[in-house]
């Protein structure tokens, strides 16, 4: 129906292939609201964040009139986008204790021997050197591992973001959220971490788009579409 | 020199109005950004005080701050020298050579213990016995021991004798470094600065015998007054910098219209002092007025860590002299563009190895056909 001939379109098979599908599938709830409004929310701003980010550490379009600040807008943006990450943040955390097992702490800390195991499974699974691996309900050992990673890349963009923002902004408040790193590492440091974390994110994102892209293709779970509805399709075998 | 005068004294036999001590007055209390009821206390300080002893040291420098101070014109070098302070030893404005050089040091640390202010230029090196830097047989290190140990104060002027300076950055063969690390525990202020501007020293000293104190410092021990303000918040060109106007090229248009000097590797973002308000040279200029970018030179950082003058982005440490983190991080993430390609089009050749599961449900879709 699928690889033969051109495409015809036949609603009643099409259904009658699907109920047989449904019979067999279980559709489970994996990822409730909150995960996964703050994962659009991290899209949205992180990409918007690297953006305009870029811009300010190499301003690449140039004013053509006084009028435009351009400048002046991109660090607009990029200050909200910063404030939209970290309440996104602020979220996601609050989940870390309130979610289900799969948006758990625990799930992101795979230091548990078969954790370990499924870890070293996906990574000869990624490198062509196994040909099958079972797939867990939430996120794998591998993924689990560089999520954690990528949060703390977040983290360190959010610390640093906020110190250099301190600069800019005086008072006590700014202080506690970033001043005070200035009193560890020196100003120049803090924009260079700031600035590669930006390259890391960007990497980041491109691994993270296909490895999806491939476990949904491979695995037919519905993992693309379970970021919007938050149901994963879990198979009977 | 009658020392035994207070300050007040000698300005007036030194034929300055009354007029012009009050106008001194002012713009002490301004570059200290105090209130305008300040400036009876200054005047009264400066009236009632004897003139303080200070010696001047130079070591590891380039004599910079000492021409920084020469071009001060509020008061002038030779108002300072006799009547503000009762300077007894400048290598470089002394009459006195020799013993008779060594000798004035000598009496004013041996007199007037615990006294007087020593003001520091220069870096001190620390390497093979400090044998880079020996005057009169002492090396820079037994001098600072024995100078600033017994002063009242020490106000390093000059980046070198606050951290090392320009000695210091890598790969700092002398072993170059600030008189607060060779001589720990002393009471200091730092007034860093490539040169310092001469504004903020004279203030530092009136605001010492004002008050009695020396100024708010900040966490390098600099002093508020001076340093607790961005020079990107106070720069005429920031304008420019918000417009998204800059400088791209030497001479360019931009560079002739003043636009923002960002991309020429700019480092007012990080750079604290006060150049944009005081100016220098009697408030003529400063580097960004001029047109060439800030390098930051009042921070610790700012041969190593900063990165070259006109570079914006810093060097990455570990790497290659050339690489910046734009370089290195673009290079990562096409790298990781073409792992996932690579990886893509070995999985299309392999076949997608897809469950049974779905090849069984094809199978029954298609005997459904």
């Amino acid at each position: 129906m699928f690889d033969k001939g051109p495409y015809v379109w036949q609603p009643q098979k099409l259904d009658m292939f699907r109920k047989s599908r449904k019979a067999q599938d279980k559709r489970l709830y994996v990822w409730q609201l909150p995960v996964r409004l703050s994962h659009w929310l991290n899209i949205l701003t992180i990409t918007t964040l690297i953006i305009t980010g870029y811009y300010i550490s190499d301003p690449f379009m140039h004013a053509i009139s006084e009028d435009q600040s351009i400048m002046a807008k991109m660090r607009f943006i990029h200050f909200v986008s910063a404030h939209i990450l970290i309440a996104s943040a602020i979220l996601r955390i609050y989940w870390l204790f309130a979610g289900n097992k799969f948006a758990r702490l625990k799930e992101f800390f795979p230091y548990t021997k078969e954790k370990r195991k499924e870890a070293i499974e996906f990574i000869k699974f990624y490198s062509f050197l196994k040909k099958e691996v079972h797939h867990p309900i939430g996120h794998n050992a591998l993924a689990a591992i560089s999520y954690s990673f990528t949060y703390f890349m977040i983290f360190l963009a959010i610390l640093t973001g906020y110190a250099l923002y301190s600069e800019s902004h005086t008072g006590f408040f700014w202080y506690l959220a970033g001043g005070w790193v200035f009193g560890i590492i020196s100003d120049g440091t803090i924009r260079l971490i700031h600035h590669s974390v930006m390259w890391v994110l960007t990497a980041f994102l491109i691994v993270h788009v296909y490895i999806v892209w491939l476990n949904d293709n491979i695995e037919g779970n519905g993992l693309i579409s379970s970021i919007f509805t938050g149901y994963k399709i879990y198979h009977k075998d | 020199m009658g020392t035994k005068d207070t300050i007040y004294e000698g300005l007036f036999n030194y034929g300055i109005t009354r007029r012009d001590f009050m106008k001194f007055c002012t713009t002490m209390s301004a570059t200290l950004a105090l209130s305008s009821t300040s400036i009876p206390k200054i005047a009264e300080a400066l009236q009632q005080k004897k003139k303080p002893y200070a010696v001047w040291l130079h070591f590891q420098e380039c004599t910079g701050d000492t021409e920084s101070l020469l071009r001060a014109t509020k008061p002038s070098i030779a108002q300072i020298v006799l009547d503000i302070i009762s300077l007894e030893y400048h290598e470089t404005i002394m009459a006195g050579s020799g013993h008779s050089a060594e000798k004035a040091l000598h009496d004013v640390v041996k007199n007037q213990k615990g006294k007087y202010f020593a003001l520091v230029e220069g870096s001190i090196p620390t390497k093979d016995g400090g044998i880079y830097c020996v005057i009169a047989g002492k090396t820079a290190v037994e001098i600072a021991k024995e100078v600033c140990g017994n002063a009242l104060v020490t106000i390093n002027v000059g980046s070198c004798s606050c951290w090392g300076g320009i000695g210091s950055a890598k790969p700092n063969p002398t072993g170059a470094t600030g008189t607060a690390s060779v001589v720990p525990g002393i009471k200091y202020i730092n007034l860093p600065g490539c040169p310092a501007n001469a504004e903020n020293i004279t203030a530092t000293i009136v605001h010492y015998l004002t008050f009695g104190t020396l100024p708010a410092l900040d966490r390098y021990n600099r002093p508020l007054f001076a340093y607790g303000k961005r020079i990107h918040d106070n720069c005429e060109r920031r304008p420019h910098f918000d417009a998204g106007q800059f400088v791209r090229k030497w001479g360019d248009e931009g560079h002739r219209l003043g636009w923002c000097l960002y991309e020429m590797g700019c480092k007012g973002p990080m750079a604290y002092q006060n150049c944009p308000t005081v100016k220098w040279n009697d408030g003529i200029s400063y580097p960004i007025q001029s047109g060439h970018p800030c390098f930051a030179c009042a921070s610790n950082d700012s041969w190593d860590v900063f990165g070259p003058i006109y570079n914006r982005a810093p060097h990455v440490p570990g790497a290659s002299y050339q690489a910046t983190a734009d370089k290195i991080g673009a290079a990562v993430v096409a790298g990781t563009a073409a792992a996932v390609a690579t990886h893509a089009v070995i999985r299309t050749f392999l076949g997608y190895k897809q469950k049974e599961r779905f090849s069984k449900e094809k199978n029954e879709a298609d005997k459904m056909k």
